[in-house]
């Protein structure tokens, strides 16, 4: 449904981004992960015709953002960062004046409406000016403005931002739910995020895609070595040898807090080491407290990933 | 072309939503009134012809008033990005909006239309100067509007968008003054530039096509160059 080749933007003499491609295909929800700064908005931008790249081609649906703009933009349901809205406004005039702009056939108008406003839960706040409205209502607002025409695609940035946990979690569903029935390409910097919602990850990162994948094969193909916390309690010198003596294990941190201590094991390779510490520990007669792998994150895999070359 | 309307509607709706529009019209009504009723006392003449020629001045400085949200409102609050990535042209937007801020000009001018009926009740006017009059102030208004609009494409910041708009309008106010009496291409150049000789010859009772041309062609000209602005994000 989207396709990127070699995309390239540049503003004055910065290079916002550079040699992007990705694909998107139909039904995906694809999440477009990295700092601030890194190239997001641009893309987006560049897919929604605000404005063209520097070189490179993108098609959505199959029309090109350069040639066929108008036909793109038909396609497509737009939630710029931010939200913006005319404050003034009703809600139910903003999205008449939408579904007109959007030309949604006019008979079908007040149903279209209707329907989005159930659908984003916005049924209670129709006839409430824009102005008066929390930020919640006003990104749910936006997101009915951008499913009017029910387009194919949805290209929502950074739907979450600026939101308390409830509506977080509650816009979250509802993009999952959009999922089904569209393509949609998000963009975050929230990486649960990503896990929870996306089908793939595209993590860009100085304008650059640096890794393109599911959450969890990326999370595996980056996974070297395992982390094991424990709490033990007895001697934090002969514990630390002890540990320090199974094999695998490349490093141990401790922490002496008078009788129980904490340590950090660091092994290499995929074994679990958990097994042989607890073995070493029943065998020392040493009283465990607390054996607990860390699992990395998506949180560790990004950050790896966004600084490596910094 | 389709989406002239939509957008038109927005723009007159948002216009009496805020209070710009009711400022502007009660300022207008208040000034030209005050002006209407000074120029009848002294001159004792059933006409409109000096208090309209004020009014010229006091619209150069409504005018932009009037526009200077148009789009720097739009780009400052962001709501350009969902406008233009709507299944919209620049020029649908640009025109609309033109069409809005003209609208609300045309508005402004109708109370006053309640001085011509007076006029007739204390008088005899001559009913041809005072028709070619307002023919004037539309064509000049849609001028004005397009200086203004054009202005506010080129700005986030309404206020620079109203003192630029204000200050243009007074130079082509000025600029056929400063050369009067002179002789030269320079200075009929000046003259032709200026607004207040076209718009002397529609107090007169005249509908020059010369004068017709030069406001409509120099609205279509900044309405086009708005539509320019507007596309230049593409390429800046």
């Amino acid at each position: 449904m989207i396709k990127v080749e070699h995309l390239t933007k540049s503003y004055a003499n910065v290079l916002a981004v550079e040699d992007v491609s990705f694909e998107v295909g139909e039904g995906e929800i694809v999440g477009l992960l990295g700092p601030n700064g890194a190239g997001k908005t641009t893309t987006m931008r560049i897919l929604t015709c605000f404005m063209p790249a520097t070189s490179g081609t993108a098609s959505v649906a199959g029309y090109d953002v350069f040639t066929d703009s108008l036909n793109v933009r038909k396609q497509i349901g737009y939630l710029p960062e931010n939200v913006p809205l005319y404050p003034e406004m009703r809600v139910n005039e903003y999205l008449l004046f939408r579904a007109k702009l959007k030309k949604v056939p006019s008979k079908e108008r007040n149903s279209r409406i209707q329907e989005c406003l159930e659908r984003c839960g916005i049924r209670e706040v129709e006839k409430q000016i824009i102005g008066t409205l929390s930020k919640g209502y006003r990104q749910r607002v936006g997101l009915a403005d951008t499913l009017l025409h029910d387009p194919k695609i949805l290209i929502l940035d950074e739907p979450t931002i600026g939101l308390d946990p409830n509506q977080i979690r509650q816009i979250r569903q509802l993009i999952k739910a959009l999922g089904e029935k569209h393509t949609v390409l998000l963009s975050t910097h929230i990486l649960p995020e990503v896990e929870m919602i996306c089908g793939r990850v595209i993590i860009i990162n100085r304008g650059k895609v640096v890794a393109m994948d599911t959450p969890s094969n990326l999370l595996t193909s980056l996974k070297g070595g395992a982390t094991v916390h424990l709490e033990v309690a007895g001697k934090a010198e002969r514990i630390k040898s002890a540990l320090s003596a199974i094999p695998g294990v490349t490093k141990v941190l401790g922490s002496e807090n008078g009788d129980i201590n904490n340590f950090v094991v660091e092994a290499d390779g995929d074994k679990d080491i958990r097994e042989d510490i607890f073995k070493c520990i029943v065998k020392n007669n040493w009283i465990l407290y607390e054996l607990r792998r860390e699992k990395a994150s998506l949180e560790d895999i990004f950050h790896q990933i966004t600084t490596q070359e910094s | 072309m389709t989406n002239v309307p939509t957008v038109f509607r927005r723009e007159m709706n948002a216009y009496f939503l805020s209070p710009v529009a009711y400022v502007v019209i009660v300022v207008f009504l208040v000034v030209s009134g005050y002006f209407f009723q000074k120029a009848l006392f002294i001159t004792t003449e059933a006409s409109l012809r000096y208090s309209l020629a004020i009014s010229q001045f006091v619209l150069s400085i409504l005018t932009p008033v009037i526009t200077m949200r148009l789009l720097a409102e739009e780009s400052k609050t962001g709501t350009i990005e969902t406008l233009m990535t709507a299944p919209v042209t620049d020029f649908e937007v640009v025109f609309g909006k033109f069409l809005a801020a003209w609208g609300l000009y045309g508005v402004m001018l109708a109370p006053t239309l309640i001085y011509i009926a007076f006029l007739s009740w204390v008088g005899n006017p001559d009913i041809g100067p005072i028709i070619s009059s307002y023919i004037g102030l539309i064509l000049m208004g849609a001028m004005f509007v397009s200086i203004g609009l054009l202005v506010s494409s080129l700005t986030k910041n309404q206020i620079v968008a109203a003192v630029i708009g204000i200050v243009s309008l007074m130079i082509l106010w000025v600029v056929g003054f400063y050369v009067a009496g002179t002789e030269g291409w320079f200075s009929e150049a000046l003259k032709y530039i200026g607004t207040f000789g076209h718009w002397d010859t529609f107090t007169k009772g005249l509908v020059d096509t010369r004068d017709v041309v030069y406001y409509v062609s120099l609205t279509a000209l900044f309405v086009f160059i708005t539509v320019r602005v507007i596309e230049s994000r593409k390429w800046r």
